[in-house]
């Protein structure tokens, strides 16, 4: 059917764009403290990473992509089962361990590479399910 | 060992439970008509009028909380995979509280992503 398999698309699509924004989010926010260092539990200590933080460009980008990834969130659960966007979602534990071994050159363990598997056959079989089992609101579509 | 399982429980139920709470504001403010800003704005701001989205805020503020707290006394080795039981009791949450359908195909994945991440997680 059309409307399924288009309602499939965009709810895959939207999955991705959660998957992307959260995981770019975290590293941007991992790179940007990597930046400003330990911080140092001292009233000055925490003034000074305040200010290092509101004014580090990669903490904004960071944001930025974070805010992508609820608005993204929002968005698919506006129609789709929450049932089937919360697997989903676990695509991203894979996507970052394929990252770290292209990128950083990580050793990853055997036990890692099958939870990978296990999350990416999850994910598949979850996929194939109906994405809406439910009657949803559309005030927007009047 | 109470405290742990006692916050633990915080992290897994005040995950589940206010994403549950977030999707029942989501479904009730409706989808955008299309994906355009205006539109889009359009939709935030109805989905933050709604109450439910504001119920599930502070919970999961409250498993955030837990999470931290768990991780000051616990390796994120034994945390991480204790949350992803969140996945189960997630599903459990949208057919009971949101009644959504959970085919045996969707079942068979929650439980292999829920092992999977702990995996990932055990490292």
């Amino acid at each position: 059917m059309a409307t399924e398999g288009r309602l499939r698309i965009k709810t895959l699509v939207m999955v991705c764009a959660m998957v992307v924004c959260a995981n770019a989010g975290d590293l941007m926010l991992k790179r940007g403290m990597l930046q400003i260092g330990a911080v140092q539990l001292s009233e000055s200590g925490l003034a000074h990473a305040f200010r290092m933080t509101v004014s580090s460009g990669t903490l904004w980008v960071g944001i930025i992509f974070l805010c992508g990834f609820m608005l993204s969130y929002m968005t698919v659960l506006s129609w789709a089962d929450y049932s089937y966007v919360m697997p989903a979602g676990a695509f991203g534990y894979a996507l970052l361990t394929f990252f770290a071994v292209i990128f950083l050159h990580e050793a990853v363990s055997p036990r890692r590479w099958v939870g990978v598997v296990l999350i990416c056959v999850g994910v598949l079989l979850v996929g194939q399910t109906k994405p809406r089992t439910t009657v949803v609101a559309r005030e927007a579509l009047a | 060992m109470t405290h742990v399982a006692l916050f633990l429980s915080f992290l897994i139920f005040g995950s589940t439970g206010g994403e549950i709470a977030i999707t029942r504001g989501m479904k009730a403010t409706g989808e955008p008509g299309r994906l355009r800003p205006k539109e889009m704005l359009q939709f935030l701001g109805r989905a933050l009028c709604n109450g439910w989205f504001w119920a599930g805020v502070p919970l999961m503020a409250l498993s955030f909380y837990a999470l931290l707290l768990l991780l000051s006394w616990e390796p994120i080795s034994f945390v991480i995979p204790a949350s992803a039981l969140s996945y189960v009791v997630g599903t459990f949450g949208a057919k009971y509280l949101l009644g959504e359908q959970i085919s045996a195909a969707r079942w068979a994945g929650v439980v292999l992503v829920c092992a999977g991440v702990a995996l990932v997680a055990l490292g």
